[in-house]
């Protein structure tokens, strides 16, 4: 992580907690990652890992009763995670843009594209209003919407869904931010629309040098699109690395086994490998390592340390054996 | 080996005008739109005929005609040689029917959350008068769950095992076809193994038939004996599975492939697909796929392919 150039979010030993009558859910304990200017960080797990958490506590977006439980968030060498509401407002949209899975969450409905595009460019960004209309025009050109300036007037409604994500990242990158953070952005939409959208993410980063946290459980799309993966389990991040590494030689046993069970094309009607059980939920975690119970490596030590946190610098895997001295 | 499953010319329509008064005051025409239109296409006993194809091309719409929830406009369904729509023999169309179980994506939709598991499990030869002694028991074993677990709750199950209950349901009515709908949709990759692996022992075990409907190519790869690839309600290639994947024919099967992610696909830089799925109700004149098709031809705009064999693929596309 040393020679990646210059860093643009730098999360360290970040929390989330949630009170609860139950007692403290903590959705993401001791986070740290970073990205670099012009990178792509695939934030991959199950449904539940606390990936949404991660990226809704990056951008300040927590809904009560969750709450920030310590750590530091740094964006472009600024602190983040102490700002209050409003400055944090500023810095979404100027400094950090958002794309949901679903679109219609970020669109006003009664509002057409083009009024929403021109509102966000000179909320910030120093131009007039006939400027602010050329730069979303020429925004929406360039996500691929075509007749671009015949449709600037048109709703929401009127496109369809693939469409609608593209307009949703114009807006999210009318501003001209650093970072984005994009959370499933293609999950709902087919298998092409996915790939245009993907192939648009990706040129964004590459000509504007924007840093993309790029959350999904598709493996396959992190394959394609990220450079680095942090993969999360139970609200803990349990391996980081390249994604070449993480994906074609895995070191934590979560990773290995999830690996090993997605049906990759040349396995024909071999059996997959099967992790037992499924993820604990948050109000009943394990003692130790959150994901012993269904490890197949795992030791008594395991069953009562929580698992090592990770070096940034050196180790991949939070585990205690990933290194394979199986001590 | 025989056919357990026949589809002939199936159509089916949907009435979507608007309501009459709004025709009246805007003009407007009435609309139908062709959910499925002239499939042909038979299911070998003992094998896993894949449909898939992008979201509204017809796939759930198939399968609800397949088991009997949904009527063809026209066409015919023939289950081990009983025409379900058309046989006039009472007692041999339920005995079809009772042969023929479904299971779809949203395990959590799909099961009652007032009923205790055992009850949910033989319900369906219950209704039918059936013996259900230990039978809940044996069938929670037989999916990898515990025969304790017929006095639970739905709610006190994850996902992927609310599934695994939905496939002993199915199971207990001792189907030989299961219509599949995105079984695994809405599971994470890691649970999705069990159940897709269940699924295979049991093919194997019961001799079942499969249906499977799926959006994701890369389950579709791993399960299939033979695919079928729909756009906008029609079939346009089919072929055995490693054919298909070795060498599609169809130039809109060539794009699917190519556009999936691959898990070994990195930094590749796929040249994004054209255009989008055309609107139903207006559908393209002749070949449906030639306005994003690379290679399509005036012809094509013109005259709509048929269903041709080539070697071992039936493809409708007049340059495949
Ligand atoms: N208000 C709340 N009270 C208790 N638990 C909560 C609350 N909000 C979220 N959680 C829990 O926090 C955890 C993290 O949720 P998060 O939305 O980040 O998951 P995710 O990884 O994005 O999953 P998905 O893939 O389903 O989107 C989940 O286990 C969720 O149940
Ligand atoms: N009851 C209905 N009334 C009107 N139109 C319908 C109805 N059911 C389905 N359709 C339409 O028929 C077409 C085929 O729908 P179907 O649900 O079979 O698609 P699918 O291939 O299963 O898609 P998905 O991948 O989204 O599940 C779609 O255009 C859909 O809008
Ligand atoms: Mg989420
Ligand atoms: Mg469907």
């Amino acid at each position: 992580m040393n020679n990646m150039g210059e860093i643009v979010l730098s999360v360290r030993d970040f929390g989330v907690e949630i009170p609860t009558r139950q007692g403290i859910l903590r959705p993401v304990d001791g986070l740290s990652l970073d990205i670099a200017r012009g990178k792509i960080l695939g934030v991959v797990g199950e449904s539940g890992a606390g990936k949404s958490m991660t990226g809704n506590a990056v951008i300040g977006l927590l809904d009560p009763p969750a709450h920030v439980a310590g750590g530091e968030i740094w964006l472009n060498g600024k602190r983040i995670d102490n700002l209050n509401r409003e400055r944090m407002r500023k810095i979404r949209g100027k400094e950090i843009g958002m794309v949901f899975q679903d679109p219609l969450t970020s669109l006003n409905p009664l509002l057409p594209i083009g009024d929403q595009l021109v509102e966000t460019i000179m909320e910030h960004l120093p131009v007039d209003k006939k400027q602010a209309m050329e730069k979303a025009v020429a925004a929406l050109d360039e996500v691929g919407i075509p007749a671009a300036a015949q449709r600037i007037g048109s709703y929401p409604h009127e496109f369809s869904g693939g469409m609608r994500q593209r307009v949703v990242i114009a807006l999210a990158l009318c501003a001209e931010p650093s970072l984005v953070i994009a959370d499933e952005p293609t999950t709902a939409l087919d298998v092409s629309v996915q790939a245009q959208i993907i192939s648009l993410l990706k040129r964004m980063c590459k000509e504007r040098g924007t840093a993309i946290m790029l959350i999904t459980h598709d493996m396959g799309v992190i394959a394609e699109t990220a450079d680095e993966v942090a993969v999360m389990y139970a609200g803990r991040m349990v391996e980081l690395g390249p994604v070449r590494d993480v994906l074609t030689s895995p070191t934590h046993p979560y990773t290995q086994g999830l690996m090993a069970s997605t049906p990759l094309a040349a396995k024909g009607n071999k059996r997959l490998n099967q992790i037992e059980g499924a993820m604990p939920r948050l109000d009943n975690l394990p003692q130790g390592c959150a994901f012993h119970p269904r490890c197949s490596i795992a030791k008594d030590k395991c069953k009562i340390n929580p698992a090592p946190g990770m070096d940034l610098n050196e180790g991949r895997a939070a585990c205690w054996f990933a290194d394979g001295t199986k001590q | 080996m025989r056919d357990m499953v026949k589809v002939e010319k199936l159509c089916r329509e949907f009435d979507v005008s608007p309501p009459w008064l709004n025709r009246v005051i805007e003009g407007k025409s009435k609309a139908i739109l062709h959910a499925v239109n002239d499939v042909s296409f038979n299911i070998k006993k003992n094998s896993v005929y894949a449909l898939v194809g992008e979201s509204g091309s017809g796939k759930s719409t198939i399968g609800k005609i397949v088991v009997g929830l949904l009527p063809p406009t026209s066409g015919s369904v023939e289950i081990d040689g009983v025409d379900l729509f058309h046989e006039r023999d009472k007692s041999k169309l339920n005995s079809t029917r009772s042969g023929i179980q479904m299971i779809f994506q949203d395990p959590y939709a799909s099961l009652n959350p007032r009923w205790k598991v055992g009850g949910i499990i033989v319900e369906p030869v219950e209704a039918r008068g059936g013996n259900t002694k230990g039978l809940a028991e044996k069938l929670l074993e037989q999916v990898g769950l515990s025969a304790l677990d017929v006095n639970k709750y739905p709610h006190e199950f994850s996902g992927g095992q609310r599934q695994r209950i939905c496939i002993a349901r199915a199971l207990a009515a001792e189907p030989n076809l299961i219509v599949c709908d995105e079984p695994t949709s809405a599971l994470d990759v890691s649970v999705q193994a069990q159940v897709l692996n269940l699924m295979s022992d049991l093919r194997e075990e019961f001799k079942l038939t499969y249906l499977f409907i799926s959006h994701d190519l890369t389950i579709v790869q791993h399960m299939a004996d033979v695919v079928g690839v729909l756009y906008l309600g029609r079939l346009i290639e089919e072929a055995p599975r490693d054919i298909l994947f070795g060498s599609p024919k169809h130039p809109y099967t060539q794009m699917l492939l190519e556009a999936a992610p691959k898990l070994d696909g990195f930094g590749r830089e796929v040249a994004p697909p054209k255009g989008e799925i055309p609107d139903p109700i207006n559908p393209p004149s002749g070949c449906a796929y030639h306005p994003r098709c690379p290679i399509a031809t005036d012809k094509c705009k013109a005259e709509r392919p048929e269903m041709t064999m080539k070697d071992k693929t039936r493809v409708a596309c007049f340059f495949a």
